[in-house]
């Protein structure tokens, strides 16, 4: 699905280097997580494969089910499949949520030459989705993410993947400011979207919210590279023993 | 769940507009939609300003004496004055000598006596404008709702009114909507006593011209205590070559009486500019409400700045009665240069003054507009909003009067004045003038400027919608308090709009 090859990126405006050689392949189905200290590069990788600007690839590259993705506007990307939930979700005053998922899934699906979707039937999906991530009417009309809670943004992002239906969904710590209670909500709402053929990169601090969507392989990153890849009980270990550890090992 | 539906049903109204924007964008990718021109046989006044083209203008109306005297005093009185220079615009001399003051379609020569009779020219040009002549229609782009709203149009080609629709049911009401022409031959009392009431004809040097060579434009009356049964439009359409248009348009809502009008604009492209000076006077008296709305979508030049509309306007509400309400609405997308601000003389007592704005400065475009608020009576209470957006190399100022006299006491003003700026190399500038001259008023001021903001372009682009449609979606959430401010056929318009004349700012 996901397939990435030493991966070199450095800021445009600076010359500082972040990623340094990443390499990660997800197949179909499967569920990864990134695990790593605060600056290693997690959000930067999501950055640059969903296309942000500000960053330049010196080398390596990236592709989504075989298509270059580093090639493609950032638009192009989305509706090639790729999501991407936000660690801190963007707000746009004076934007209904409806209307900017509305705008967001038609404009997909006519860039993938699919019919658009009547006023009435979207109405209907995204109250079937809104109501397992019991975001109420009042959230949905409601410009997006402007006084949002923490949780309740968290929340957003994921009900925007819901209706979206990518096929590669990142997400960014997305259970970062979220109480026990939020967290269960997203991680059913992630978990709803399992189906065997979708996959989902995971970035997170801890190992609480790999309690709930199971991951199949687990990376840590650190300083720009992955230095240690395994199955659910590398979570299990830094979340007991810290990354010093396994930064020790790999020095 | 019944509330819950009810809610959805609203959202999809909303919905449906936001839509509307997008498609619109998406379709015509940019152009100026309305500048081509009507090939119709034309008939000029001599080029140039003199005391005999104000009688001819004059007499070409059938006017009574009255009506000639009042004009040649304004001409005696223009030829004094000087073009004001304070706004910050910056366009060359423009030659008064140098363009037409009357231009009529020849077949206009007789006025026709129904619809059925006017050029099928003209008719083509409106339906091609997207403006209904004919009475079971709406306003264009709109699907008729339940229980279908409909708008009486008065469409105004060059220097005549070409027709006016719903004439007589309006008239069953007591409703008067007609030319300002045939309204100075029929309704002579009426406009007797109101033209030049609200705006004097010495009141600034545009104003003064108009007042000398208006040709024609709207009259409206509506008798007290009656809510007008539909909306009222009228269309100024320029089409000649190197004419001025100088509209008037008088509206009178008498005690109690209600009324929304709209009002819709364009001119063909060309790469000369030309003038439009038009002045619009609005008399409410007690218990009286006005809503008036423009799209202002004139010419505005090429990215380069050649051609477009010079636009110098003077809008002015006079709330004269007690509990009198006014609400101007404007979105301001065309012109070359703009210069208008639309203002309320709150005079009666617990009269009320709104104003809600949108003006949008593209390629080389310059904008000087804004209101004034002129609190006379007790407990008046008005409110501005005003957003600026600017882009390309454009200039947008926000300039705005407020002033409380010593009597209006216990009167309050709130004014938000928000800019925003597409791109490093256009302007936004706000010129708030405040006067408060009693104790016991309030004016609060709030202004904002920002700049579309890259996180939220990327936020829209991830989630599949390109740079265009972002933008549109991001400019149409910063006006959306004044696009909900506009009556519903005017909404769908003025977002496309919106996105439209941003077109090319990114990127
Ligand atoms: N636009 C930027 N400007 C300056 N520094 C940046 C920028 N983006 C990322 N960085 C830096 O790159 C490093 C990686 O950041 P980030 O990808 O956010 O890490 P993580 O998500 O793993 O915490 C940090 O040192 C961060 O400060
Ligand atoms: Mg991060």
């Amino acid at each position: 699905m996901l397939n990435i090859n030493n991966l070199h990126v450095k800021l445009e405006e600076e010359d500082k280097v972040i990623l340094k050689g990443v390499n990660l392949n997800i197949g179909p189905g499967e569920v990864h997580a990134i695990m790593g200290p605060n600056g290693s590069g997690k959000s930067t990788l999501s950055y640059v494969l969903s296309g942000r600007d500000g960053y330049e690839v010196t080398d390596g590259s990236a592709s989504l089910e075989g298509a270059e993705l580093l090639e493609m506007e950032p638009e192009e990307r989305a509706a090639a499949g790729l999501f991407l939930a936000f660690q801190y979700p963007v707000e746009i005053p004076g934007v209904g949520n409806m209307t900017f998922l509305r705008t967001a899934l038609n404009a997909q699906r006519k860039a993938r030459g699919e019919e658009e979707l009547s006023a009435g039937d979207f109405l209907k999906l995204v109250r079937e989705k809104a109501k397992t991530l019991k975001i109420d009417a009042d959230m949905l009309k409601r410009p997006v993410n402007v006084g949002f809670s923490g949780g309740e943004k968290k929340r957003n992002e994921i009900l925007q993947m819901a209706v979206l239906e990518p096929k590669m969904c990142i997400l960014d710590e997305t259970d970062s400011g979220l109480d026990v209670d939020a967290m269960k909500l997203v991680s059913d709402g992630v978990n709803a979207l399992r189906d065997g053929k979708r996959s989902f990169l995971v970035i997170t601090h801890y190992q609480r919210l790999l309690d709930h969507i199971k991951p199949d392989v687990v990376h840590i990153m650190a300083a720009g590279r992955i230095i240690k890849t395994g199955g659910p009980e590398l979570a299990l270990e830094v979340e007991n023993n810290g990354y010093a550890d396994l930064l020790a090992e790999v020095q | 769940m019944a509330a819950l539906d009810a809610q959805s049903a609203e959202l999809e109204v909303r919905e449906g507009v936001d839509r509307e924007t997008i498609e619109t964008v998406n379709a015509m990718a940019g152009k100026y939609k309305y500048g081509w021109e009507t090939e119709i046989e034309t008939e000029y006044a001599p080029k140039g300003l003199s005391e005999d083209i104000v009688r001819l203008i004059s007499e070409k109306n059938g006017e009574p004496q009255w009506m000639l005297d009042w004009r040649l005093a304004a001409y005696e009185r223009w030829l004094k004055m000087e073009e004001p220079r304070w706004a910050m615009l910056n366009y060359p001399e423009i030659d008064y000598q140098d363009q037409y003051y009357y231009a009529k379609p020849k077949s206009m020569d007789v006025k026709p006596k129904s619809l059925d009779e006017v050029d099928p020219k003209l008719l083509a040009t409106y339906a091609k404008l997207g403006i209904p002549l004919k009475e079971q229609a709406l306003l264009a782009g709109v699907e008729a709702p339940e229980g279908e709203r409909r708008v009486a149009v008065d469409a105004v080609f060059d220097s005549v009114s070409v027709g006016t629709t719903f004439k007589a049911e309006l008239a069953k009401a007591g409703v008067i909507f007609c030319s300002i022409s045939e309204a100075v031959r029929e309704h002579p009392e009426l406009v007797q006593k109101y033209l030049g009431s609200v705006v004097p004809q010495s009141d600034n040097f545009f104003a003064t011209l108009n007042s000398a060579v208006f040709s024609d434009g709207s009259f409206v009356y509506i008798p007290p205590g009656t809510k007008c049964p539909m909306e009222l439009s009228t269309y100024f359409r320029i089409n000649a070559e190197n004419t001025g248009q100088f509209e008037r348009t008088l509206i009178i809502a008498d005690k109690g009486a209600y009324v929304s009008y709209l009002e819709g604009c364009t001119a063909p492209k060309r790469d000369t500019n030309q003038l439009h000076a038009a002045v619009v006077e609005i008399v409410i008296l007690e218990d009286a409400e006005v809503k008036y709305s423009t799209v202002q979508n004139w010419y505005p030049g090429d990215e380069n700045g050649k051609g477009g509309i010079y636009n110098f306007v003077t809008k002015r509400a006079d709330c004269r009665g007690d509990r009198a309400k006014v609400m101007w609405t404007q979105v301001e997308t065309g012109s070359a240069i703009t210069w208008k601000y639309p203002s309320c003389i709150l005079r009666g007592n617990d009269s009320q003054g709104e104003f809600y704005s949108i003006a949008i400065a593209n390629n080389a475009q310059q904008a000087d507009t804004g209101t004034k608020m002129i609190h006379l009576g007790k407990r008046t209470k008005s409110r501005i909003v005003s957003k600026g957006i600017s882009a390309g190399r454009a200039q947008n100022t926000y300039r705005g009067l407020v002033s409380m006299h010593p009597k209006a006491t216990d009167s309050r003003n709130y004014t938000q004045c928000d800019s925003l700026l597409i791109g490093d190399k256009c302007g936004a500038h706000t010129v708030p003038y405040i006067e408060v001259k009693n104790n016991s008023s309030r004016v609060e001021h709030e202004a904002t400027t920002s700049k579309v903001d890259d996180d939220q372009l990327f936020y829209c682009r991830s989630r599949g919608m390109d740079e265009e449609e972002a933008v549109a979606l991001v400019v149409n959430g910063f006006c959306r308090e004044v696009l909900q401010a506009l009556p519903m056929e005017f909404a769908m318009e003025a977002q496309s709009l919106v996105a439209i004349s941003l077109e090319g700012s990114v990127g």
